[in-house]
């Protein structure tokens, strides 16, 4: 059971930022999910409520979504769903059910980069750039790489153009956690292979995106990149699967979003 | 009773509660409670197996708000079984409220009381206990002869000789043989062998346990709780807590589900000795990690089959060795054990000789209970690959070696006493579900694409109803002042309908509509004795019980009605909630017949009580068939179909009767596919929330169609059986058929996940 | 903290914990139709209404529902009763206890959702288990109500 001490609602970035610093246990309450599985003794609660931050809007050639958007909000927004092959709609509409993603956020989503997370699979492979209060806007990918540090998520902003992208998650049951995540995307002649839930945070298959990058995208080229990136990446045993199996699943999965992203291609 | 021409029976009534609890009318354990109960949270034992050294409790007493702090030191120095079994119980007394010894992460070791849930949770926190960490047996394979001995208590007794070797961590041995079959095995011309694993599954009712505790203006104590069993939840707490039973009054209201879990008591002891320690209402809910790693699961086992069957095709021997994981308390231990041949070796009775021999043992994990399918599940799983893989052996369609080989009506079977098979439509069910499934077209398999296989594969199976000279049923029916009629039962509805069905039963007999009766049920002071909703016998047991005392009530008031009449009661016959003159020179209303004894000077409410057992508990049964698709290159495994044919004898409800179907059906698809208690390597249980535990969502489950070949049980109710549990026990063996029909893959350890259908493809490569 | 907001219709002022969840609170104020059955946010017995759109009132804090408007199946009674008895004609509620939130879910699908596929609609409600039925009956109602069968 987590308890909250005391409750904050700032009416601007900047306060709750303060009291996010104030003391070590003071917490961003996103849609608390997560937290409220935890034994949490939370100082002060910082409840973002009030800061508007639940937009999904276009914005000068970026998408841009704010922390405070549901997951929800993602799967039905009509922007989102358009955007590249709506892979972001997809990535979500998986987890638990609609009342659940009409309560968790995008924000507690990135910001915790849980390793399972199947929205991070999906924007990593996007031109997608996060911005922090302190920390200021780094691309997704740098993020990643960051440790843990206190901040507040303000929002994504997400470069829209014409990139082409797949995703799929093998899950044992429908709504269980992934046992890996693939997502893949294709902008003039540069591709992206992202592979999350590994059981580690999602990564891209640098020299794998790279080989296919180059080649002419036949058959043995793709099957090829996609032997590359399960060699590359590193894989865990977790209780959802092996090591060895996560590895093996890799090479499949990736071969079949190339062909995805290929099939959207020619249609 | 001959099932024609009824109004009641055999309509799909909606059930009675079902518009108030479908739209959240208060009903449950939880909604009753006084809103000042104490609230109940137990500390828990951290170790798989311990002594508890030393305890102090002193600074959580201290507490603000904390009413009292129980542990083993304040409880009645005797053993007791939780198991909701009939007195005498055939499971060993082996423990107590809390005990100075821990047996399996999670065992109680305190109850806190305090008058809220934070309270609680503060002072469980100031508790501190000392242990003495003993060398745990987690591996059931290698409980009997381990170093460490989970029951070293002189004091654990047991009412009946079931093979108890404490000692060896043996809590029953069981063996049932009839004919020789090493002898029969060997003049077999094929014989099969193999090994399986069914695992642990948990009931994962959606209404966890609870129970509400007070003592009434007598001082009596009262118990509301969320149990299949009330009449035996009493007898344990009298015998745990050393009061008289006179004192006790168990009252089950609504329930969110049990599925056999709720046959074995759970937080009731504790509530009870806090109120009873207070003098204070009190409340305990089990939050879901204690419902999965708390209370009870299905009994993990490993079955090795041996099967052997002549030239022609016919089942000679059959032979299972059992190992029976019963965790750190025997509860059901013994019949489940038994159980695993009783309702499997009855299937097929052309065999020569048939043999059962096992044993359960004691583990330091959670205890096994009371699960849906009870010893058959688990049987059917082993028996049922075996023989699939004993068709294929025999290059004989499985559908057709099982046509050959059940039992018929009229037949008898080798561990049958020479009794006669009552009634079965098995061979229909069959021949239906293959129809149903395209098995002509799709056995073994069919290859869509390069990466996608569909397979179909089937297992037939059985349960009893009732069990056979022990369960009982009584039932009371009372023409009240305002002429309807008051039903009194033991029987406990959990959602199955039994209120609805046992009202249909009486409403049918008594000619009445339904809205004439009202249920009064599962409340120990009030209804009569009925040992609880399980083993499948409520509908054939209490559904007869009712059947009796409705037709005994009806004579009576047909020779009430007589007496009014001024005529022989051969002469008057009731109509239109009338006993009426047969020669039409007068009639008289149930409400005047009701007015007239009860009320002036009548002097006489017209009532009827009956009790109900049965020698015989016959089998329903299922034939299940099943149509995966999976995917080559991942191992994925999809259910694309699952057909199952059910024999229940008459349908008293048919449409409750298919939700039942549907329900078990979609629980043996979990087992075999999703579902698996898992523990780490110190003996934690990790599947203890529905994120690690999954049970299938809808998503999961394909598409599940039922139908049903009914047959007429003579014994039975308007010739009915039971359906409650052998609806569970064909998913796994026909799922995992269907997997090896696709791709060459036999899984042993359930459930059949992608991994192990890789790994084994890998294999074969 | 003090909250306000309107439950099935009617304005109340609530005091409530900082870590108190609504579906605690409505209980507390004897809205006994929420049930819960899991800790961990995956059974959806909780679903009520937050401004009209199904949540997980286990997992929203109490606070949060300050200035909304929060409905349970006792504020639209009348829909859940025609939808109820449709299920319960099937016997598609069997110990009932996921009921309540099934039908919230249910009717939030009506509301948001126009002539929905069966796949949407067995995606819409996967957030609501249910360990007795199999599902199956549930959709069959579902159907049926929604005239799509
Ligand atoms: C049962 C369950 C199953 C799930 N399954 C999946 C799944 O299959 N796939 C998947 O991708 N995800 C899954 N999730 C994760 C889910 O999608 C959310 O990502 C998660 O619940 C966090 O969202 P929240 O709004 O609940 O965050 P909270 O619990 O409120 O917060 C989580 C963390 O993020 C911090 N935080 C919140 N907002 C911000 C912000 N704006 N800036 C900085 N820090 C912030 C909080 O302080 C906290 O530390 C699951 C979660 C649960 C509970
Ligand atoms: S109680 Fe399970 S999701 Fe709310
Ligand atoms: S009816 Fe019991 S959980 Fe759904």
């Amino acid at each position: 059971m987590f308890t909250v001490l005391d409750m904050a609602q700032p009416d601007k970035l900047e306060e709750a930022f303060e009291i996010l610093t104030k003391r070590k246990n003071n917490t961003i309450l996103g849609g608390c999910a997560f937290l409220k599985m935890s034994k949490k003794r939370i100082g002060t609660g910082i409840d973002l409520s009030r800061l508007n931050l639940d937009y999904i809007r276009e914005d000068n050639g970026f998408i841009v979504i704010g922390a405070m958007a549901a997951l929800r909000d993602l799967e039905t927004n009509a922007l989102l769903r358009d955007a590249f092959g709506g892979i972001l709609s997809q990535s979500v509409r998986n987890i638990i059910g609609v009342q659940f993603r009409n309560g968790v956020t995008v924000g507690a989503s990135v910001y915790s980069r849980y390793g399972f997370s199947d929205l991070l699979t999906a924007l990593l492979v996007l031109d997608t750039e996060v911005e922090l209060y302190n920390g200021g806007k780094m691309p997704l990918r740098d993020f990643l790489q960051k440790p843990y540090e206190k901040d507040i998520l303000v929002q994504l902003r997400i470069e829209k153009n014409q990139r082409l992208a797949a995703f799929s998650s093998f899950r044992k049951s429908a709504s269980d956690f992934a046992v890996l995540n693939i997502a893949v995307s294709n902008l003039d002649k540069q591709w992206t292979i992202a592979v999350g839930a590994r059981p580690g945070r999602a990564v891209i298959a640098e020299t794998a995106s790279r080989a296919l990058s180059q080649g002419h995208l036949s058959a043995e080229e793709i099957e090829a990149a996609a032997k590359i990136a399960a060699d590359e990446l590193s894989f865990g045993t977790n209780t959802r699967g092996t090591a060895g199996y996560r590895k093996a699943l890799c090479q499949v999965l990736v071969k079949r979003e190339i062909m995805e992203v290929l099939q959207c291609k020619s249609n | 009773m001959e099932a024609v021409n009824l109004r009641n029976v055999g309509h799909s009534i909606p059930k009675i509660d079902g518009l108030s609890i479908a739209t959240g009318k208060p009903a449950y354990t939880e909604d009753l409670a006084m809103p000042h109960a104490l609230v109940l949270k137990i500390l828990r034992s951290p170790h798989a197996f311990a002594k508890i050294i030393s305890i102090d409790t002193s600074k959580a007493e201290r507490v603000e708000g904390v009413e009292c702090i129980l542990t083993y030191k304040d409880v009645p120095k005797v053993r007791f079984t939780l198991a909701g079994q009939s007195y005498p119980e055939p499971s060993p007394y082996d423990r107590m409220i809390l005990e100075g010894v821990v047996r399996y992460v999670g065992d109680e070791v305190a109850i806190i009381a305090a008058v809220d849930e934070k309270t609680a949770l503060k002072a469980m926190k100031l508790i501190n206990v000392e242990y003495e960490v003993l060398e745990p047996v987690l591996d059931f394979e290698k409980a009997i002869g381990h170093p460490s001995v989970v029951h070293f208590e002189e004091d654990l007794t047991c009412n009946f000789d079931i093979g108890l070797h404490k000692e060896q961590n043996i809590v029953s041995s069981h063996e049932q043989a009839v004919g020789d079959v090493e002898k029969v095995l060997k003049d077999c011309e094929f014989v099969v062998e193999d090994v399986y694993y069914p695992q642990a599954q948990a009931h994962a009712m959606m209404e966890t346990y609870r129970s509400f505790t007070y003592q009434d203006y007598m001082g009596r104590l009262v118990v509301v709780s969320s149990t299949q069993v009330p009449f035996h939840i009493k007898r344990q707490l009298a015998r745990a807590l050393q009061i008289p039973a006179t004192k006790i009054r168990v009252i089950k209201p609504r329930i969110g589900g049990g599925f056999g879990g709720k046959q074995t008591g759970a937080g009731d002891v504790f509530a009870a000795l806090v109120t009873l320690r207070t003098g204070k209402p009190a409340m305990i809910i089990y939050d879901r990690q204690e419902t999965f790693s708390c209370t009870t699961s299905r009994h993990a086992m490993r079955i090795k089959v041996r099967l052997g069957a002549d030239a022609d095709g016919f089942i000679r021997a059959i032979d299972l060795e059992v190992l029976s994981d019963t965790g750190a308390y025997g509860e059901h231990a013994s019949t489940v054990l038994s159980c695993v041949g009783e309702y499997t070796l009855p299937l097929y009775n052309k065999t020569k000789a048939v043999r059962i021999r096992g044993n359960a043992v004691y583990t330091n994990k959670m205890p096994a209970g009371a699960f849906r399918g009870y010893g058959a599940t688990q049987g059917t799983f082993a028996l049922e690959s075996a023989v699939n893989k004993l068709a294929e052996r025999l290059a004989i369609d499985p559908t057709e070696v099982r046509l050959k080989n059940i039992s018929q009506k009229g037949e008898t079977f080798l561990t049958g006493h020479g009794v006669q098979l009552g009634s079965t439509a098995l061979d229909r069910c069959i021949k239906k579900g293959r129809e149903m499934i395209g098995w002509k077209e799709k056995f073994p398999r069919q290859t869509l694409s390069g990466t996608k296989v569909r397979g179909v594969g089937m297992a037939i199976t059985m349960q009893g109803s009732g069990i056979a000279n022990i369960g009982t049923a009584s039932a009371e029916i009372r023409l009240t002042d305002d002429g309807n009629f008051a039903l009194l039962i033991g029987a406990t509805d959990m959602g199955t309908g039994c209120d609805t069905i046992l009202s249909q039963i009486a409403a049918e007999v008594l000619e009445v509509p339904l809205d004439k009766i009202y249920v009064s049920a599962g409340d120990t002071d009030t209804s009569p004795f009925d040992p609880g909703s399980y083993a499948s016998s409520t509908t054939y047991l209490a559904g007869t019980a009712v059947l009796k005392a409705a037709e005994e009530l009806k004579g009576k008031i047909l020779d009430q009605g007589a007496k009014f009449l001024g005529a022989s009661k051969e002469n008057v016959i009731f109509e239109e909630l009338s006993v009426r003159r047969i020669d039409g020179e007068g009639e008289i209303s149930l409400a005047k017949i009701a007015e007239q004894t009860i009320l002036g000077m009548g002097n006489l409410q017209l009532a009827a009580m009956a009790t109900h057992g049965s020698q015989i508990s016959p089998p329903p049964y299922v034939a299940g068939f099943a149509e995966v698709e999976v995917d080559v290159e991942t191992g994925k495994v999809d259910l694309i179909d699952y057909v199952a044919v059910v024999d229940c004898g008459t349908m008293i409800n048919p449409n409750l009767a298919r939700i039942q179907a549907e329900g078990g059906i979609v629980q043996g698809i979990g087992m075999a596919l999703f579902e698996e208690v898992r523990y780490s390597n110190l003996g934690k249980m990790e599947t203890n929330t529905f994120m690690q535990y999954k049970i299938p969502c809808r998503q999961d489950v394909g598409n599940v169609r039922i139908a049903f070949e009914e047959s007429y049980e003579p014994s039975g109710p308007f010739g009915a059986k039971s359906i409650g549990e052998v609806v569970a026990n064909t998913p796994p063996p026909a799922i995992v058929n269907a997997v090896y029909n696709a791709v060459g893959v036999q899984v042993h350890h359930l459930p059949v996940t992608a991994e192990k259908v890789f790994l084994e493809m890998l294999k074969q490569q | 903290m003090q909250i306000e907001l309107t439950v099935n219709d009617k304005l109340v002022t609530w005091d409530v914990e900082n870590d108190e969840f609504l579906a605690d609170t409505l209980r507390a104020h004897g809205f006994l139709s929420v049930k819960k059955a899991c800790d961990t946010s995956c059974c959806g017995l909780c679903t009520v209404w937050m401004d009209g759109k199904p949540i997980l009132s286990c997992s929203i804090l109490a606070m949060r529902a300050h200035g909304k408007k929060i409905t349970t199946i006792e504020g639209v009674s009348q829909a859940a009763e025609e939808f109820a008895r449709i299920l319960t004609a099937e016997g598609a509620e069997q110990c009932g206890f996921c009921s309540p939130g099934f039908i919230m879910n249910v009717l939030a699908m009506k509301n948001e959702l126009d002539n929905p596929t069966e796949d949407e609609i067995i995606h819409y409600l996967t957030g609501n288990l249910c360990r007795c039925t199999g599902y199956m009956g549930q959709l069959r109602a579902v159907k049926t109500y929604l005239g799509v069968a």
